[in-house]
Formats: C-alpha cells, structure tokens, sequence
C-alpha cells in the first residue's frame, strides 16, 4: 500500500499540471474537471488539452484520445474475471481500471488482486480529480511538472512495475517484442498508436503460435 | 462547444473501453483461446509504455531528461529499491538533468 501512495502522490501533481494545461489552453474550469471524472486516463487528457490548446480541430483531439484508450479494451478484458454482481455495479467497478491501478494488482502469472485493484483505483480516482481540482484553480503556484521531473517518473515507474512480470521466457520474449515495436514505431506514427500495435501484434502472434503448436 | 463535444465523446467512449472486459466477460471463464495471450499482456503493454513515455512524441523520437531519469531508475531497481524510492529518484533525475542541460 505503500507504493500506492506513491503513485497517488505523482498522480496528484499530474492531475494538477493537467488542471493547469487545460485551463491555458481555453478548455474553462468545470469541463476539464468534467474530463478527469469521466475519462480518468492521464495521457489522453493531456492529448486533448495540449492539441485544442495548439488551435486543433475536434476530430483530432477525439481521434488522439481515443487511440491513446484503445488499449483499455484488452485491459479490461484480462481483468474481467474479478467483477460480479449487477450490470450497473461492474460497469462502475470498471472505470477504477487505469494503467497503474491494472499494473500494480498484477501478481506476474496472469492473475489479478481483486482487492488491490479496487483500492488503487479508488485512490488514484481521489488523487486525479483533486489534483485536477487545484490545476484549474491555479496550479502555477505548483510549477511546472517538468521541472519536477515528473515526465521521467512515469517510465521508470513502468519500469519498476515490468521488471516483475518478467517471468519466465515467454514474458521477457514478449516484452522485448513489444518494447521493439513501440520503439520502431514511434516515429512514424501518432502518439497512443505503437501501444496499441504492440499489443495487437503480441496477441496476434502469440495466438497464431499456439495455434500452430496444436496442429503438427 | 468544441470542448464539451471532445470531453463527452472521449468519456463515453472510454468508459465503454474500460467497462467492455467487466460487462461482456463478468465472472465468467476466459475462453481458453485469449487465456494464454491475456497472460503476457501484462509484459507487453508494460515495455511499451516504459518506451513510449521515455522516448516517445507525436511522430518523433524525442531524447530528453526522461532518459536519465528512466536510467537513474533502472539502477535503483537494480539496487532493489522500493517502488516509492525508485520514483523518487527518477523524477529528481530527470528535474536534475533538466537543470543542468
């Protein structure tokens, strides 16, 4: 719980800076706190802010965001065994699944702590929103999140986070596969597009492997 | 308008991404078929952001600060530092790098 608190701590300054960048770039002061309760996925907020800020059209900025959350699709689907009960209740349960919340609940062998990814994401949501609170009330007192570091935080957080996953050949395998395709990509494409097409390829291939496994 | 058009569009569309494994699955089973997949997802996704966020940009490469941080990190995890203390240390190098650069 510890390294929850952390990740909270960070995501604070995150949420404020986005506050910040939000306001600046004309977005006002309830639809950015709007965004962090709906959306509730730090990069493709950035994304919006930062590509209405620089006079980009709607379409743009939804189709930036919408790629950049693409990914919660496959995400949600490796959670999903842990939410039961009524429709509404695993619906609600499900916007609590955020990057950190997921990784963090990760016990490394394709399993998930129901309880751990719950209490994160409970954490975390609190943590975003306040944050975001402050931003838009005005954050320049906080400085700016750059020269706080907190842009190199992230990485070495998901760093932290992979080199326990890293089990086994099939996970360092795959993760070298994805971390080569992200890379590759990179800079040819639209931020939010090499994840996505790093874990399309991953499961593609991983599923065509076993596939031909089974059939001599 | 523009913004409110953006923020309700990217909501809905993301609290329908996040809700489709909870809703479509709930408690039943993975079909055996996306188990073994599902099970490296994790790896997959994790090395993806790490290079994204480090290097990543808008059809570009972009070597900055976060390097050093992510660098700095690596060695703490490599020290076997705690979560907290390798964040820690990674943002102050990347602040650190930033400053002097």
């Amino acid at each position: 719980m510890r390294a929850v608190l952390a990740i909270a701590a960070t995501v604070w300054f995150f949420g404020a800076s986005f506050g910040l960048l939000a306001r600046s770039s004309g977005l006002g002061i309830v639809a950015p706190l709007v965004m962090s309760a709906t959306t509730f996925a730090g990069s493709a907020q950035f994304a919006v802010a930062s590509i209405l800020g620089t006079s980009g059209g709607a379409a743009a900025a939804i189709a930036a965001a919408v790629l950049l959350n693409a990914r919660y699709v496959p995400i949600s689907i490796s959670v999903a065994s842990l939410f039961h009960g009524p429709r509404l209740r695993r619906l609600a349960e499900g916007q609590l699944i955020v990057d950190e919340s997921w990784a963090i609940s990760s016990r490394g062998d394709g399993r998930f702590d129901r309880r751990l990814l719950i209490g994160a994401g409970l954490v975390l949501y609190a943590a975003w929103l306040t944050g975001t609170a402050v931003g838009v009330a005005g954050g320049e007192a906080l400085g700016d999140p750059k020269d706080l570091g907190l842009d190199g935080a992230f990485p070495a957080l998901f760093l932290a986070l992979l080199v326990r996953q890293l089990v086994g050949r099939r996970a360092r395998l795959a993760a070298l596969l994805g971390a080569g395709i992200a890379f590759a990509l990179t800079p040819f494409t639209p931020a939010g597009t090499p994840i996505v097409a790093a874990s399309a390829a991953c499961l593609l291939g991983l599923r065509l492997g076993a596939r031909a496994r089974r059939e001599p | 308008m523009t913004v409110w058009l953006v923020v309700a569009v990217v909501g809905a569309a993301t609290i329908v991404f996040k809700a489709s494994g909870p809703l479509l699955l709930g408690r039943r089973r993975l079909p055996e078929l996306v188990v073994g997949p599902v099970a490296v997802l994790a790896p997959v996704l994790l090395a993806a952001l790490v290079v994204t966020q480090t290097v990543g940009g808008d059809n570009e490469l972009v070597l900055d600060a976060r390097l050093a941080g992510v660098g700095a990190g690596a060695v703490a995890i490599a020290a076997r530092a705690p979560l907290p203390a390798v964040v820690i240390v990674a943002a102050a190098a990347t602040a650190l790098t930033r400053l002097v650069a």
